[in-house]
């Protein structure tokens, strides 16, 4: 374990910006001090803080149990509007996954060091974000048991999905999604989880932490292996970076709805999951590395990076909004310029001009260094542009069908208290796996963070 | 020996007894007290109670078993029924084809020609009988719902008196003790109340009882009657005489209030004729005018060339005043005042008519006083329409009588306590009698209250014996259409719940023993048909479903000298009393429910859940007032009022109504059920709390406030205005002479080649259907019958309220111009089955997919219900059980419903499709036949039930098809054609023919 080859390059560290990792740290030093979360025995608050989750995890199931015993008519859709908060929901925990996979894959293949200490955690969040994200898709059909046939699988009767319908893109899309994100978070803690096992003191932490190290000794070769096999896994993840979620705006854009034909969906919605992703990362980022001191590994460098992601991505969303209202003027489509103005000033006009003080106005405050650097002002914004990118999806799908092509058929929409706890049931279920996750794993990478030290880049120069 | 199984130790018994021992029966075998115990015993040993010294092994034991067994026990959740069939199989009978039987049915006495379709001796579905006058095939919604009425679970099933259950004989036993008592006074103390009655069946048998008890009376009381049309003809002629008109030769037509073609007596024929005198094809252009004089707006209203909305206080004075304008003989005077939009109205009209005297028709709603029934008689008479279009014969009630005076004389008399003996036959006085007659407090002085009824309602609860009615379908009885035609109406159904008819009840009080209906029918029709050969007689009368020669042949009947100066005198002197206009109280005028009728319809789930034709409301009534008077009184629909008359008061939501008259307000009857079945009660506002004899359909004062609260109502459609988008193109008649195309130009149609994919290929059939939105008249008979022929479920007041409603078709209502004067357009809304289908290319299973003849087929067992082919759908015709709407466990609903579709299960969806059981069903029988399918052989459900034939289906492939030449006419458009669906549902553009001299001012 005294071999740490460096993921990053041969590059000197600049001497202008502050580094990623604060002074006086060394290989075992940074070990100690990501290990011991783990290791340490559980804090108090953990139990109070799993628990909260772990009720709402409980109404989950509650209402999922409801739901399978009454009929998705608990929820509020209804015709014209048939999707609700269940598919909002779902392009919402789509969207936060995004952070994850383009943190790992992207950032990793253009060398970006910064992303050595939030990689972990965001790939977690990716993949507890799928998680929630899945279920809806499951729990807004109207008979979930049949949801197999989704599936391209030999059938005895010889009957396909229908590949032409988005939907089945999209069970492609996320399916693959959920296995390279799941397969690219376990290849990356191998290393770290054989440091675990050699670090537990207990038999038991030993043996769980040993078979899921997969016999890992750190030898060359495996290094060696271990490298080619990360590296490819981050070129498979790339491009799902962009294809999920386009293929999720496709359920919008290939329908003939106004509000939802419209070209500019997919790399709309690509800009609005990377954004809505970092906020989330954000969101998880700052109070953990204050729960937990690790204002070392995470620093306000890092918090700096992920605020001007956010508002660069923000700026398209921004873009792809009123992109939307340009066209409908421009075509001069009749039904297109009746969905604007009824966006913005009809029933939903309210949930309209929300999105647009959430994504739009309120990012505007990172142009500001010194807001970008308060750590406590970033929670602030994330969690709104978190609120915001909900508003967006709900306001997407919500205005678009209640008033479609024929005025007979005009309704309006609302959600029911089985929607909102199905929502808060998810929530919980992903604080629930990540609370699980920040006291089992390794939350930020050891042989990562190892790379980026100074010891690492002196052992660098050497060779 | 505890151990050990019970049946076990009775066998060892028997073994241990020597030589041969014979036992009948356990009782006998059983000659020890243990055994004798084990007998007594509900269960065998080790389920019945705890031995002692039970170990925990042997309780773990029992545990396990009690859960195996319970689980056994939830894998039998279907009941034990056999399947026996036929061990010889009745004559004709092929089980899973359908066969017909003409029967009919009634409403407010008059008949409507049914052909009632039974799958295995079970009425599945009910059509029109072509060959009937009053129905040409065509039914109403009241018809199309009657399938439902009879499978009814809450429908009355017991025989009680007092609430206990009796025998058909021990009630027997009693009437007749009444009657031996009676016998004495001449039946001084009998009464007997029916509804209006045509039969004249039960009119012998009612005749045959005041025979034999002299001084017995008989009223008939009809809520929703036409005392007014009765007395009218009275006034004139000096005798009862019915009118009937002939809209196949009317050019002008002008109604005084009068819902003439959807709710009167012959309204499905009327509809007929006056579509058929509208229909503009082939360059062929002419139509009639109608000119429509209202309150309350009615669908006939919506169908107006020139519509003029007034207080009803009005109709009088513009009756009056055309009176005056046509210069009808003997009336002189001082010319009414009128607004100068009433002026123009009357002399335009005036004018029209006189331009076609003896093709005109003059027609006064039911409601309009006697005196306007009159004078309307004296400007037909006039005009020369009389005898033309305007036929009078005899009356086709057996008695006509002032139904009001009736039932006030009965009230009378009971409180007098003259009424010994009060039979109730049908009806429902206790809740629809006029308020200030008392009816209830009255009836209570009635030491003997019989009820013959279809439900326990309000009236049966004031009444000393209930006896279950048998339902229309279960009835041999009788009854006259509009023009006279009897029908002998035959049951489909052995009575469900051995219930008895208006015939056998009045046998109980006739014969000894009673006779049954259909031995009283066929004596009745012995007697007087006087056949020299009477079974083919019965035979072809049932067969036809008419008894040939019974319409009533038309009469002259000449108005008498002076009725319209008698008439006009009763005007003038019921306006000296009119009240001042500007004291801040309303008209209420009181109109029959549209779907729920005058109440009887109330615990039919398929006529409450259907929309209202013009505020598309469900499962409610409300006050309908104006926007005018809406803005002056600051109500807002939805708002809870309290409206009082003559300080009676009710508490009800408001519903603002374009096109309703300022001034004015409408309530319908029939709601506010107090006891009634668990679909009916409690729902709505009880309008006939506020009705009184003085005034039965107009109050000239009602008082309406806000009182602050609020209430949801369920309306299927919540928004009226077009936004400007050419969905019901309309244009004048004018208009398609200038240019027949115009419909066409009013939208922008893509060339058929704007797509990269080729298009389907449809060799054989193509199936499509046309619309003409200048016939349809919203009547909703259509999408009953939708309901009736697709097993389509109620979801109920609270899911369609969340926009969940299931109906395949439904009719869209656009509102065209001022609120005040607006013009409503009917839309019927189907499947449109895209050739090129937005609903097809989303769905990721299939479940929704292209049939080689073009229909957008649905397959509910591989739908998994993602609703994506909803939300793509531009004309959202698609319907989703969000929930278990089908009721699959009441039984005797499984009896209705129609074998050849499928009953949706939760969590799929559904849509029109164009039945294609139907299409299969012809394919079927063309195919043995060896001969193609011809056109007309397929009529979808909608089409069928259509009194003006506005919905045509047909085979689009087939160039000579009905439906091809439909779409070849240059009104055709299809809805939305923009966005390159390529509908197969297309419309013929409404054609109006307004008068130019009216229209230029």
């Amino acid at each position: 374990m005294e071999q740490t080859p460096g993921t990053g390059g041969p590059r000197a560290a600049d001497p202008g910006r502050p580094p990623l990792i604060a002074p006086g740290y060394t290989s075992a030093t940074v070990t100690d001090k990501i290990s011991a979360v783990v290791l340490r025995g559980t804090p108090r608050w953990w139990f109070a803080a799993f628990g909260a989750a772990f009720l709402l995890v409980m109404l989950l199931l509650g209402t999922l149990g409801h739901l399978f015993l009454k009929g998705v008519g608990i929820y509020g859709v209804n015709i014209p509007v048939g999707w609700g908060w269940d598919i909002t929901n779902f392009v919402w925990w789509i969207g936060i996954g995004h952070a994850g996979t383009l943190i790992s894959a992207i950032l990793l293949l253009l060398r970006q060091e910064w992303r050595n200490s939030i990689n972990r955690f965001a790939e977690a969040m990716t993949l507890f974000a799928v998680a929630c994200a899945s279920l809806y898709p499951v729990v807004h059909l109207g008979r979930p048991w049949v949801l197999y046939w989704l599936f391209p699988y030999p059938s005895t009767m010889g009957v396909w999905p229908q590949f032409r319908s988005p939907l089945v893109w999209d069970v492609f899309a996320v399916s693959t999604y959920a296995t390279i994100s799941l397969l690219f978070w376990f290849i990356g803690l191998i290393p770290d989880l054989a440091t675990l096992r050699d670090r537990a003191k207990s038999r038991f932490a030993q043996i769980v932490y040993g078979m899921l190290a997969m016999g890992w000794r750190g030898s060359a070769r495996h290094w060696h292996n271990y490298e080619s096999a990360y590296l490819m896994l981050a070129g498979l993840a790339t491009p799902l970076v962009v294809s999920v979620h386009s293929v999720v705006s496709f359920d919008f854009a290939v329908g003939i709805i106004p509000g939802w034909h419209s070209t500019i969906f997919p790399p709309y919605f690509v800009a609005g999951a990377i954004y809505s992703g970092f906020a989330m990362v954000l969101t998880l980022a700052i109070p953990l590395r204050a729960i937990f001191g690790l204002k070392d590994f995470i620093t306000d460098r890092h918090l700096q990076n992920m605020a001007k992601v956010m508002l660069a991505t923000g700026l398209i969303v921004a873009y792809g909004y009123l992109i939307e209202i340009f066209m409908a003027w421009y075509g001069d489509n009749r039904f297109d310029v009746y969905m604007s103005l009824n966006r913005m000033f009809g029933p939903y006009a309210f949930q309209f001009w929300s999105l647009i003080a959430c994504n739009v106005v309120a990012p505007q405050a990172l142009w500001i260094k010194r807001l970008r650097r308060s750590p406590v002002f970033l929670f602030v914004i994330a969690i709104i542009v978190n609120v915001g990118m909900w508003l967006e999806r709900y306001v997407i799908i919500v205005t678009s069908l209640h008033r479609d092509f024929l005025p007979s058929s005009w309704g309006m929409y609302s959600g029911t208290v089985w929607d909102y706890s199905t929502f808060v049931g998810s929530i919980g279920l992903f604080l629930a796996l990540m609370f699980l996750f920040i006291r089992f794993l390794p939350m930020i990478s050891i042989f990562e963070m190892r790379t980026i030290l100074p010891e690492a880049r002196v052992e660098e120069a050497r060779k | 020996m505890s151990h050990r199984n019970d049946l076990e130790s009775a066998r060892e018994r028997l073994s241990r007894s020597r030589g041969r021992e014979f036992w009948r029966s356990l009782e006998e075998l059983s000659g020890d007290p243990a055994f004798q115990d084990l007998l007594h015993r509900e269960f065998p040993r080790h389920a019945s109670e705890w031995e002692e010294g039970l170990d925990r092994r042997r309780f773990l034991q029992l545990a396990a078993a009690s859960l195996a067994l319970a689980g056994l026990s939830a894998c039998t959740r279907q009941p034990l029924e056999a399947i026996v069939p036929y061990v010889k199989l009745p004559e004709e009978i092929v089980p899973g084809r359908p066969r017909f039987f003409a029967t009919a049915a009634t409403l407010g006495g008059y008949a409507t020609g049914l052909l009632v379709e039974s799958h295995e001796g079970r009425p599945t579905k009910i059509e029109g009988n072509p060959d009937h006058p009053a129905s040409l095939g065509a039914t109403d919604v009241f018809a199309q719902a009657l399938v439902l009425g009879l499978y009814d679970p809450d429908r009355s099933q017991l025989l009680l008196e007092l609430g206990e259950i009796r025998t058909w004989n021990a009630f027997v036993q009693r009437l007749q003790a009444a009657l031996r008592a009676q016998q004495s006074q001449g039946g001084a103390g009998i009464r007997i109340l029916t509804g209006t009655v045509t039969s004249p069946t039960l009119g012998d048998q009612v005749r045959s009882l005041v025979t034999r008890f002299p001084k017995a009376r008989w009223h008939q009381y009809e809520a929703s009657g036409r005392d007014n049309v009765r007395l009218g003809a009275r006034l004139a002629f000096g005798e009862s005489i019915e009118t009937r008109y002939d809209f196949s030769r009317a050019d002008v037509v002008l109604s005084l209030d009068a819902d003439v073609l959807i709710a009167s007596p012959g309204s499905l024929r009327y509809a007929r004729d006056f579509a058929d005198r509208r229909r503009v094809r082939g360059g062929q252009a002419r139509m009639s005018r109608l000119y429509m004089i209202e309150t309350s707006p009615t669908a006939t209203g919506t169908l107006a060339d020139h519509r003029l909305a007034i207080r009803s206080v009005r109709v009088p004075r513009l009756a009056v005043a055309l009176v005056a304008e046509l210069g009808v003989g003997g009336t002189s005077g001082s010319p009414e005042r009128l607004a100068d939009d009433e002026a123009r109205f009357i002399s335009s009209a005036a004018a029209d008519l006189r331009g076609h005297a003896g093709r005109g028709i003059v027609v006064a709603g039911d409601q309009a006083p006697a005196a306007v029934h009159a004078l309307v008689h004296a400007i037909n008479d006039r005009l020369g329409n009389a005898g033309s279009t305007v036929l009078h014969s005899a009356p086709v009630e057996v008695e006509p009588v002032d139904q009001v005076a009736s039932i006030r004389e009965l009230v009378e008399d009971m409180r007098a306590g003259r009424v010994d003996l009060l039979a109730i036959i049908g009806g429902n006085p206790v809740f629809d009698a006029p308020a200030d007659l008392g009816f209830t407090e009255a009836l209570l002085k009635v030491p003997l209250r019989l009820r013959l009824g279809l439900e326990e309602d309000e009236t049966s609860e004031y009444c000393h014996w209930h006896i279950p009615e048998a339902h229309t379908l279960e009835t041999w009885t009788d009854a006259r259409a509009y023009d006279g035609t009897v029908t002998l109406m035959q049951p489909l159904i052995e009575p469900l719940y051995a219930g008895k008819s208006a015939h056998e009840l009045l046998s109980a009080f006739l014969d000894d023993p009673p006779r049954t209906g259909r031995e009283i029918l066929r004596d009745y029709w012995r007697t007087t048909a006087k056949a020299a050969d009477f079974e083919s007689f019965w035979r072809l009368s049932l067969h036809d479903g008419m008894v040939p020669g019974t319409a009533l042949p038309p009469k002259a009947a000449t108005p008498e000298p002076g009725a319209a100066a008698r008439a006009l005198a009763a005007i003038r002197q019921a306006g000296a009393t009119e009240r001042a206009d500007d004291d801040g109280l309303l008209e209420l005028n009181f109109r029959p429910d549209p779907t729920i009728h005058d109440g009887r319809f109330a615990n039919n789930g398929w006529l409450q859940e259907l929309p209202k034709p013009l505020s598309k409301m469900t499962w409610d009534n409300a006050a309908y007032i104006g926007p005018a008077a809406a803005g002056r009184l600051g109500i807002a629909s939805g708002d809870v009022v309290e409206i009082e008359v003559e300080g009676r008061k009710v508490i009800a939501p408001a519903w603002i109504l374009p096109g309703h008259p300022d001034g004015a307000a409408t309530v319908h009857f029939g709601y506010g059920r107090r006891k009634c079945g668990r679909v009916g009660a409690g729902i709505g506002f009880d309008a006939y709390a506020l009705r009184t004899t003085g005034a039965l359909w107009s109050h000239p004062g009602a008082a309406i406030r806000r009182t602050g609260g609020r209430q949801v109502l369920a309306c299927t459609q919540e928004h009226f205005s077009m936004e400007g988008r050419d969905l019901v193109r309309v244009g004048t008649l004018a208009a398609y002479k200038d240019d027949p195309e115009f419909a066409r130009k009013m939208g922008e149609a893509p060339p058929k080649d704007s797509t990269l994919y080729p298009g389907f290929k449809y060799e054989g059939h193509a199936w499509g259907v046309a619309i003409d939105l200048s016939a349809c008249t919203g009547c909703n008979a259509c999408v009953v019958a939708c309901v009736a022929e697709n097993n389509i479920p109620v979801v109920g007041k609270d899911q369609v309220r969340r926009g969940r409603e299931m109906h395949w078709l439904r009719i869209d209502r656009y509102y065209e111009g001022g609120p005040e004067a607006a013009d409503a357009h009917h839309q019927p809304v189907m499947c449109m089955q895209c050739e090129q289908a937005p609903c097809e290319v989303v769905c990721p299973v299939g479940a929704t997919s292209h049939s080689s003849e073009g229909l957008n087929d649905m397959v509910y067992n591989r739908c998994v219900g993602t609703r994506y082919c909803s939300n793509n759908c531009p004309y959202k015709v698609r319907r989703f059980n969000f929930l278990q709407y089908s009721d699959e466990t009441t039984p005797v609903l499984k009896l209705g419903r129609n074998p050849d579709v499928t009953v949706r299960s939760r969590g799929v969806m559904e849509k029109c499709t164009y039945c294609v059981q139907r299409i299969n069903g012809a394919r079927i029988t063309a195919e043995k036949e060896e001969r193609p399918i011809k056109d007309g052989e397929i009529q979808t459900a909608c089409q069928q039930a259509c009194p003006t034939q506005a919905i045509v289906f047909g085979d689009i492939n087939d160039k000579d098809s009905r439906v091809s030449r439909l779409k070849a006419e240059p009104l055709n458009y299809g809805l939305l054609e923009q966005l390159n669906t390529r509908p197969r549902t297309t419309y013929l553009a409404k054609l109006r023919n307004p008068n130019p001299d009216l229209e230029r001012g």
